[in-house]
């Protein structure tokens, strides 16, 4: 009796100290596999009395569950020892920076320039574009600017020397659009235009959008209305908006469309023009065979670094096209 | 235009502060662009005289005056001008005067010398640039007189930046009338008297080419004081107009000019021979100008000749011989009309912009010659003394523009403006406007004045009557029209997807200018077919880009010299080839130079290479979809090192380049680092298929990898496509993992290990089926290309 109460005794405290689950396993071996002690002692039941046989038998039986049970205790403890090592053993500091490649960033115009496009899209204007350099024609004859006109003085332009130029403006886009189709037009026309000039606030090259919508019944109302749209959509507040008399000679009414502008610096709030616009001058239609009479239409032209400075906070035009990468990292 | 609000104010009732003016005007379409005090805004500056003036004892540059003020007493002023002397009027501030926010004038004694105010040059009160010495007042100037009184010095300057089509405002006159009518305020009519003729002198005119110049208005005026100076108050008024005065005979001419907008020439009468003949120039003919510049003549040209030649170039400027001089007696004034056509573009053409060229491009008043004439004759006998002969008219009325009646509908002022103004008040503002409203059925009949030659057609009048009704009256229509569904292509990639891929890839984007340094396309030898421009703005922006490359590579180089390690830029654009035809090329480019990644801790850091750029083009070309993979084919271009360079190629279509820049071309930039870079033609990259699905397999599929010796100069794709004609429609996809050359392996040998993916989508493959292609492809690539398999 006392052997068996020892081997329970010695099975139990060997399992309890078994370190990991391999040494487990070889206790489990030791004790309870085929030629295991306990294995043996039911085993050496066959050589015994029958009475002795049946309360040592049970006694072994109880040993030998009693051990198969701890053993699965045991091994349900060291499986769970054993993770919780390996979850310490994966442990990693997650505040050390990501790795792969770093995102570039799209240029502050294209940003202004695209959401632009994307206003007046929602709004149903089509994108309509032309060739840069352009002819003399289509850049000033067919907008009714007469050769040596003073408006052209406004324009100061470069050319090569062989009656093309470069054109000054997205006008253009207006006259090859409603050459090619008939009314109703409503487009717009983004792209590159130039002038010759160089200054603080000028560049030789820039962005312009230009707009026009021809159909029956347009109006200069029409036209505001969709400038104060746009002009609250692009800088997403609700600005003032005025429109001040001008002249451009392929509009007529011709307006300078000028915003209310915080600078956010205390100082009072000023007028900055941000666009020219008016109603398409009737010699304009004529010329693209749009009757005047039954058709009337307006045409906008802005500026997309105007509108990119004052989105982005840019101070100085130049930035723009001088391409440091400090100034362009900031904008995504 | 710069004009004074004082002057303006003869004119047209208005008591509106200088401010609130200049809003107004801006509101009308005449935009100010600056509003100025025509003086600094001091305070105490009173006329004095110097009734004595002695050198100071202890300074050689000093002396010390005795002034009179006007009152009782006489102040010693120590003055340091150089022309300080006894007898002269000047400006005295006197102590406790202000110059400006800080600077009051006190006591003072210099050295040893005790001074009581001091004697202020033009510049100390703001009046102009000159500190050269003290500003001399005329000598009648009365003595005590408040300074701001006597020079009628709170009067402000407004410049305003009239557009072209608005010539009827560039005097005066104009301004007063437009002003009047937006203003609500009364034109103040001044009249012109006529000049009665004391002499009978008259000069003959003739008119050859009366369509350029159908009106020309002359008159004599003999007996001339040459020794009369022009007076302060003319001065004065010319300076705020920005103008300086020169002689009585030029100031007057100017000051008509300025007054009622009509440009006006003055001959010396004496060197006039025969007539006067307006008539276009002829070839060979010269003329000194007044600027004593020489100038030829032509065809293009009108001319104002007398019996010899040319005397002045009709509208822009006079000859020099002709000109009024210090001894001139005795004139012929010139008020002519030309018409705008004939004079546009000439002063340009010869580099020459004056105030008279400037208003006949415009277009002046064709009825105003007279009265200028009238006028100036007045003033100058005012100034100057003599005697004026008769006012000598020569007209071809035939040729002298005048207004018609133009129709105004009233449905469509309201069509074209969007909202309805009353019809009285539409009458109201014509009427305000000088012109003659004639009513009709659901019209007017409107004739504009002589001075507003600008009205034509109906949206004149439309523009005209909103204008001084005011845009701001405009109501804002909500935005309407009918709906239509743009284009939303499936078959293009929309540019902003394009560079959203290139900024994923660790690109920035760039843009530069479209023009560009002859000199940078040489550096990459792409100058040859170039569209150089006429009139560059300068040398390093001279012709058109033919490529986007040089551009980002100037970039790149600037940045690296700003201390940037890694660079990676890209550019979306036109280039321009010239050929017979030119050709507009939409392009997107992008230079890479550093490191392969950002710097970062857990990844070896590995320079850039050839295979990091290509991976971005391939990635970007994906945007088109699987179907038609681009084909890289090595090439020799002379931008790019002849090792590390190849055309891209989509179905045998050449649409761009990638590669290594070639060394010499970094060493020609400056640019110390190995660069890397692509450039493609946008449209083809654009293009794109719409997918469509195809069936999928369900069953695995095998793999089997093969190690290969291969001959260096055997090219992967020579590999891939060989493998892919043996092993037939079952090889669903073939890898590379592994490229080796060097080391153990054979002189001229590489190794190249690749893995050949086996796939069938209607039944599972068995080993008996891939084993005989794998066979098939070893014995391919044994035979096609030379290649052994590894042991």
């Amino acid at each position: 009796m006392n052997a068996v109460t020892d081997l329970q005794q010695r099975a139990l405290a060997e399992i309890s100290a078994s370190a990991d689950l391999r040494q487990l396993d070889e206790l489990r071996v030791r004790y309870l596999g085929k030629k295991g002690e306990v294995t043996a002692l039911l085993k050496s039941l066959g050589a015994m009395e029958p009475e002795q046989r049946k309360s040592f038998g049970q006694s072994v039986n109880a040993v030998r569950d009693e051990l198969n049970e701890a053993i699965g205790a045991r091994r349900s403890a060291l499986e769970e020892l054993a993770l919780e090592r390996q979850l310490l053993a994966g442990k990693i500091d997650v505040t050390l920076p990501g790795r792969g490649e770093r995102r570039g960033g799209l240029h502050p115009v294209t940003m202004a320039m695209e959401r632009a496009i994307a206003i007046f899209t929602k709004l149903g204007f089509d994108v309509a574009t032309g060739p840069e350099v352009e002819s003399d024609h289509y850049n000033f004859e067919a907008l009714n600017f007469p050769p040596h006109h003073p408006a052209r003085a406004m324009h100061d332009t470069f050319y090569f020397g062989d009656g093309r130029l470069l054109r000054t403006h997205t006008s253009p886009v207006q006259i090859r659009v409603m050459e090619r189709g008939q009314p109703p037009f409503r487009i717009i026309a983004p792209g590159k235009v130039y002038r010759s000039d160089s200054d603080q606030t000028h560049t030789p090259m820039f962005h312009q959008v230009e707009g026009l919508l021809v159909g029956k019944g347009v109006s200069m109302a029409d036209l505001k209305g969709v400038l104060h749209t746009f002009v609250n959509a692009f800088f997403e507040r609700s600005l003032a908006m005025r429109f001040r008399p001008s002249y451009f000679p392929f509009t007529e009414p011709s307006a300078e469309v000028d915003i209310g502008w915080d600078k956010g610096d205390g100082s009072e709030p000023g007028w900055l023009e941000i666009l020219g616009c008016g109603m398409v001058h009737p010699n304009v239609l004529r010329a693209c065979n749009v009757d005047p009479e039954t058709y009337t239409g307006y045409a906008f032209g802005m500026g997309v670094e105007r509108l990119a400075l004052l989105r982005y906070g840019v101070t100085d035009l130049r930035q723009f096209f001088e391409n440091d990468l400090e100034f362009l990292q900031q904008f995504h | 235009m710069q004009f004074n609000v004082d002057w303006l104010k003869q004119w047209v009732a208005i008591d509106l502060a200088p401010a609130e003016l200049a809003q107004r005007l801006t509101a009308a379409g005449l935009e100010v662009d600056d509003l100025r005090g025509v003086a600094a805004d001091f305070t105490d500056v009173v006329v004095a005289e110097i009734e004595a003036c002695e050198p100071h004892p202890d300074a050689d540059k000093l002396s010390v005056c005795t002034v009179s003020d006007g009152g009782g007493e006489r102040l010693q002023i120590v003055c340091g001008a150089p022309n300080a002397r006894a007898g002269l009027r000047v400006p005295l501030a006197r102590v406790g005067a202000r110059l400006g926010p800080d600077f009051q004038i006190k006591r003072a004694k210099l050295r040893g010398v005790e001074s009581f105010g001091m004697l202020c040059s033009a510049r100390e009160l703001g009046l102009s640039e000159d500190h050269s010495g003290l500003m001399e007042l005329p000598a009648d100037a009365p003595v005590g007189a408040n300074l701001r009184d006597y020079l009628g010095l709170d009067d402000a300057i407004i410049e305003v930046d009239l557009t072209p089509n608005r010539g009827d405002c560039l005097s005066i006159r104009g301004l007063a009338r437009d002003v009047a009518a937006s203003c609500r305020a009364e034109y103040t009519r001044r009249e012109i008297p006529p000049v009665p003729a004391v002499i009978e002198d008259g000069f003959p005119i003739r008119l050859d080419s009366p369509e350029d110049c159908p009106r020309y208005v002359g008159r004599v005026i003999r007996g001339i004081d040459p020794a009369a100076r022009t007076p302060l108050w003319m001065v004065e008024t010319l300076r705020r107009c920005g103008l300086r005065s020169i002689s009585p005979v030029v100031d007057v001419t100017n000051y008509v000019l300025l007054e009622l907008g009509q440009p006006m020439h003055a001959f010396d009468l004496d060197t006039l021979r025969d007539e006067i003949v307006v008539r276009r120039g002829r070839a060979g003919e010269k003329l000194r100008l007044l600027d004593e510049s020489e100038v030829d003549l032509d065809e293009d040209v009108l001319a104002i000749c007398d019996g010899r030649g040319p005397v002045a170039i009709a509208g822009v400027m006079g000859g020099l011989d002709s000109g009024v001089g210090d001894a001139t007696t005795a004139i012929l004034f010139e008020s002519a009309w030309f018409r705008p056509a004939t004079i546009m573009g000439k002063a340009r053409a010869y580099g020459l912009q004056t105030d008279a060229s400037h208003r006949f491009e415009r277009g002046v008043d064709p009825a105003g010659q007279e009265a200028a004439v009238e006028r100036a004759t007045a003033l100058l006998i005012d100034i100057a003394g003599g005697q004026a002969g008769p006012l000598l008219v020569a007209e071809d009325r035939e040729h002298v523009p005048h207004n018609r009646p133009v129709t105004l509908r009233h449905a469509r002022l309201e069509a074209v403006l969007g909202f309805r103004i009353p019809p009285p008040d539409v009458e109201d503002i014509l009427a305000r406007l000088g012109m003659a409203v004639e009513r009709g059925d659901g019209q007017w009949l409107v004739t504009a004045p002589s001075s507003r030659f600008d009205i034509e057609i109906e949206e004149d009048l439309i523009e005209e009557v909103a204008r001084i009704h005011g845009y701001d009256a405009i109501p804002e229509a909500p935005v309407s029209g009918e709906l239509a569904v743009g284009s939303v292509s499936g078959h293009r990639v929309a540019p902003g997807r394009l560079r959203q891929e290139l900024c994923a890839a660790g690109y920035q984007e760039a843009v530069n200018y479209s023009f560009i340094d002859r000199r940078l396309l040489a550096a990459v030898h792409q100058d040859v077919r170039v569209l150089p421009l006429a009139n560059p703005l300068s040398a390093d922006l001279d012709v058109m880009r033919t490529t986007l490359l040089p551009g980002l590579l100037s970039a790149l180089g600037r940045n690296l010299r700003r201390q940037q390690g890694r660079v990676r830029l890209f550019e979306t654009g036109k280039v321009f080839l010239q050929d017979a035809e030119l050709s507009e090329i939409e392009r997107v480019a992008a230079v890479a130079t550093g490191e392969a990644l950002p710097e970062q801790w857990g990844v070896p850091a590995r320079p850039l290479d050839f295979f990091d750029v290509k991976g971005d083009v391939e990635r970007l070309l994906s945007l088109r979809g699987a179907e038609q993979a681009p084909v890289f084919e090595p090439a020799t271009l002379a931008w790019l090192h002849p090792g590390a360079a190849a055309v891209i190629k989509l179905q045998d279509r050449a649409i761009g380049w990638c590669g290594a820049v070639h060394p010499a071309v970094l060493k020609e930039l400056d640019i110390r680092k190995a660069v890397f870079g692509f450039e493609l033609d946008l449209e083809p990259v654009l293009k794109r298929d719409v997918p469509f699905a195809k069936e999928i397999s369900r069953f695995p599929s095998i793999r089997r990898d093969l190690a290969l010796l291969l001959p260096n100069d055997v090219s992967y794709d020579q590999v891939r496509q060989a493998s892919a004609a043996a092993a037939g429609p079952l090889l669903e996809k073939v890898v590379v993992f592994d490229v080796y050359q060097g080391g153990n392996l054979k002189e001229g040998y590489k190794s190249l290990a690749i893995g050949l993916i086996f796939n069938d989508v209607s039944s599972t493959l068995r080993d008996e089926d891939v084993d005989p292609l794998i066979e098939a492809v070893v014995s391919e690539l044994g035979q096609r290309l030379g290649a052994q398999l590894r042991g």
